[in-house]
């Protein structure tokens, strides 16, 4: 019988992929390592290999195909000794959620058994095992099942999830099972905007469409989510930069095995700013504020079509060449789509640059889990107050947005002046 | 000479030590057992089974004299207690060789003998006092059960005054009894020795018959058994026993007199107690307390690599509790994904006395002290056909819901077969339905278990048939 090749999740977030290019024709031969495909996550474009030999013998899912659903068939494998007579008899397993006999194919370990709520996609909802006890409880409640994990018999949300949510809603620290794992508080989701509605509150002007790619839906989903749920606040800060800039030039001068930016500076002072104020490399859980031990601080990078943020990690151990080439092997392959899981998920602060576009000063909005993200204006000369007499400077404006739950202004503010600090002083950064 | 190392070594081959031990063998575990007695523990041989072979016999007994009822007459009906009693004791062999049976097939070493630990990972094992093996084993599950408490001043001696050991293997039946102790096990030799014609007196220390089930079904099931003529006194204890030759002369303290009755024999039934003793305990981290070990969740107790399951453990002592203890014990060792520890709020509890009674969750009044605000449902077997036409009228069903959510908190059930109906309910329960999915559940035409149905309708309002 053929095998069937199933959507692959290739990311824990990961509910749909798109197929951009299919890299066997049907009919071609195929070895276990052999690259099938290259599908889009919600993240990056990642190539899928064959873990079965055979032959392709039917593509069922056509290249440019979106919204394919994770484990959804997209392909047909003849096993060696199949013929084409047998994908005619072939005959699909009846239910498309049943993920449990069916043979997954996987590039990247996915997360493993841990309960998983299933996310609800935008075009139709993942099937959600709840109780009828706790469908019926997290109605009356005003909860989104979607946003719950489940802790009954195959991640199955019961009774208990239901409590855990309400107790912690209430602030009252766990439940009568203490290993249960946190579920977190889902508002009531927002009125979904519908083209239709748009069109009809905009008053129907003429448009052009752009299909929405999974990392669009993905940073709308994770941007709202962060700004309904996140109490963000801000702090900006005026950094000299004359300093910096001199060195830059007198470091880029002595060798051409490296070029290091603003950007790497301004990298390597967060990440020893933080080192320093530890205080602010920290994040918000329901039972405890989690202070990371490592500093890992993830770099935004623009795309044509939205935004990536690869992260350098353990940054305040690393010297500005080593940064410097980093963050420029990121960037390129970011850009090429070509990141690895790894290399994106995770972090513990952000920075966001956009002063190479001439803006001043902005607010980023905080990625979570982070605690944390510096927004980084355009470095410029501006008149300044120097010993009573006017005088020109170069000056970097940079605001940091805190999640209030685990950073508090005092260390937000700390964090900053041992960042303006480095960044005046950047023969600091070297210590 | 046999092998004594293993994975895992279970102490005690009743319901919660061998199904523990059948399924570490199933999860790839090299597993031992070791017995001291019989396998198969209190409840295949001294317990819920030959006592179901003895109820059985009274039952046909009781049947026997309504034939006219049913429009058959028969005369000099009789028995013979010889054979009542060897039927129920080949029963409980059988079974008992089926459990060895088990094992044997699952690769489950079996040792004969009393295991004592005697260091980390160490038990030794002796028959009669003469060592038999010593055994390693990374992880040692405790399930040596319990036996019967005896009360100062009420001390079985085996002759006149009775455990349930005793009072499963009776010579002849005795003219009359006096059990003390109205919970399950008391209630159920009333039963059998009434139906068999014993002149039966129960006291009980509580206000009330079967205290551990809903008070309507405790008031219900007085009711059934004073009709049939047992004499009960509850809020009363047995101050004294004095043993005369052929009999007992028992003092009751009843409504604040005293009271002599004469007994050919007495039962006790007050109670259970933990075997905690002469397993080498003393030099452990295993906390004991009130004669039960201290386990968590998962049956560990406070020394690591040390579990205990069943009714050594504490309540409910129940064999079906006691192996689901040891299964999700032997799984969260064996490290199985997706093992839930066990919810009390889901065990069921089956009496097999004549009416029988069966119950899980909550009781009302349990219910209502835990805040819940809630809709109670009845519905009696007399609107019920099947029960009619099995001439079998009497009893009921309640229900108590949640009125917010709509959980299911307890079921109560007292009648006939009751016992074979409760698991209905257990399952709602398990997978947390509410009373919708039970008002769209058809129950089939006609069966006791109409009456279920029912029970949740009349919760609601909505009774159809009554």
């Amino acid at each position: 019988m053929p095998i069937e090749i199933l959507m692959p999740a290739l990311s824990p977030t990961m509910t749909e992929g798109n197929v951009t290019k299919w890299l066997k024709k049907e009919g071609d031969e195929v070895h276990s390592g052999d690259v099938l495909a290259e599908i889009e996550t919600d993240k990056a474009t990642m190539e899928f290999e064959a873990i079965d030999d055979g032959r392709l013998g039917k593509i069922l899912v056509p290249e440019g195909a979106e919204g394919i659903k994770v484990n959804q068939p997209i392909a047909l494998l003849l096993g060696e000794d199949e013929d084409v007579s047998a994908l005619d008899k072939f005959v699909p397993p009846a239910s498309e959620d049943a993920p449990v006999a069916r043979r997954q194919q996987e590039t990247v370990p996915v997360q493993a058994a841990a309960p998983v709520a299933l996310e609800k996609a935008g075009n139709g909802a993942g099937r959600i095992f709840a109780s009828p006890l706790a469908r019926r409880m997290a109605q009356q409640a005003g909860l989104d099942l979607a946003a719950i994990t489940g802790s009954g018999p195959q991640g199955r949300i019961v009774k208990a999830d239901i409590e855990a949510v309400l107790s912690a809603e209430r602030g009252v620290p766990g439940s009568h099972r203490p290993a249960a794992q946190p579920a977190p508080f889902a508002p009531v989701p927002a009125p979904v905007l519908s083209k239709e509605r748009v069109l009809a509150l905009a008053g129907n002007p003429p448009y052009t469409e752009r299909p929405l790619t999974a990392m669009r839906r993905v940073i709308a989903k994770r941007l709202t989510e962060s700004k309904q749920t996140v109490p963000h606040f801000y702090l900006t800060v005026d950094c000299e930069t004359d300093e910096l800039l001199k060195f830059r030039t007198e470091l880029n001068a002595k060798s051409d095995a490296y070029r290091i930016s603003v950007n790497d500076f301004v990298i390597r002072a967060a990440a020893l700013a933080l080192r320093q104020v530890p205080a602010a490399n920290a994040a918000w859980s329901e039972e405890a504020i989690l202070l990371w031990d490592t500093v890992d601080i993830a770099v935004a990078v623009a795309l044509e079509d939205g935004l990536i943020t690869p992260i350098v990690k353990n940054a305040d151990r690393k010297g500005l060449a080593a940064i410097a080439s980093e963050t420029k092997d990121l960037a390129a392959r970011a850009r090429a789509g070509k990141l690895k899981l790894e290399e994106f998920q995770g972090g513990t602060f952000s920075i966001s640059n956009l002063g190479m576009f001439g803006v001043r000063d902005f607010a980023a909005v905080i990625n979570p889990p982070h605690g944390g993200i510096l927004a980084v204006g355009v470095g410029e000369q501006r008149p300044v107050v120097k010993n009573g007499a006017l005088a020109i400077a170069t000056v970097m404006s940079c605001t940091l947005s805190c999640d209030h739950r685990a950073v508090d202004g005092a260390v937000g503010a700390q964090f900053l002046a041992a960042f303006k600090k480095l960044v005046e002083d950047p023969l600091t950064m070297l210590l | 000479m046999a092998d004594t190392s293993f994975d895992l070594v279970v102490v005690g081959g009743g319901p919660g030590g061998y199904v523990a031990a059948i399924r570490a063998a199933q999860l790839g575990l090299k597993t031992a057992v070791v017995e001291r007695e019989h396998l198969g523990g209190i409840c295949l041989n001294w317990g819920c089974i030959p006592t179901k072979a003895l109820l059985r016999s009274s039952e046909i007994y009781h049947l026997l004299h309504r034939l006219d009822d049913f429009g058959f007459s028969a005369k000099d009906i009789s028995f013979d207690a010889g054979k009542v009693v060897a039927r129920s004791r080949a029963v409980a062999k059988q079974l008992s060789n089926g459990v060895a049976y088990l094992l044997r097939k699952n690769k489950v070493t079996v040792f004969d003998g009393h295991a004592s630990l005697v260091g980390k990972g160490r038990l030794a094992v002796a028959k009669d006092g003469n060592p038999v093996a010593e055994l390693a084993a990374d992880h040692i599950v405790l399930a040596t059960g319990a036996r019967a408490r005896s009360l100062p001043g009420l001390e079985p001696d085996g002759e006149l005054v009775w455990t349930y050991k005793e009072a499963m293997v009776p010579a002849a039946i005795p003219g009359s009894l006096l059990v003390v102790g109205s919970g399950a096990i008391g209630i159920e030799f009333a039963s059998f020795y009434h139906d068999m014609g014993a002149e039966v007196t129960v006291v009980e220390v509580l206000d009330r018959v079967l205290p551990v089930e809903d008070e309507e079904i405790s008031a219900f099931a007085r009711k059934s058994f004073e009709k049939q003529g047992i004499k009960i006194y509850t809020a009363a204890s047995v101050s004294g026993l004095e043993r005369n030759g052929e009999g007992v002369s028992a003092r009751i303290e009843a409504n604040g007199k005293s009271l002599e009755v004469d007994v050919e024999r007495v039962i006790l039934a007050v109670g259970i107690v933990g075997n905690v003793e002469d397993i080498g305990l003393e030099n452990t981290d295993v906390a004991v307390e009130r004669t039960h070990i201290v386990v968590d969740e998962w049956l560990r107790t406070g020394e690591a690599g040390i579990y205990a399951v069943g009714d050594v453990v504490g309540p409910p002592w129940l064999a079906h509790k006691a192996s689901h203890e040891g299964v999700i014990c032997v799984e969260h060792i064996a490290g199985v994904n997706d093992v839930h520890p066990l919810d009390i709020r889901n065990i069921p509890a089956c009496t097999y006395c004549r009416p029988q009674v069966a119950s899980v969750g909550l009781t009302e009044k349990a219910a209502r002290e835990a805040g819940h605000d809630v809709k109670v449902g009845h519905f009696p077997f007399i609107g019920n056909g099947k029960a009619i036409a099995l001439g079998e009228p009497e009893g009921m069903v309640k229900t108590v819901f949640d009125s917010k959510t709509g959980e299911l908190l307890g079921a109560h059930m007292i009648g006939a077969e009751v016992t074979e109906l409760i698991q209905g309910y257990t399952i709602a329960k398990t997978l947390e339905t509410t009373e919708t999915e039970l008002i769209r559940t058809i129950f089939p035409h006609p069966t006791l278990s109409e009456t279920m149905h029912e029970a949740v309708l009349d919760a609601f309002g909505r009774a159809i048939h009554f």
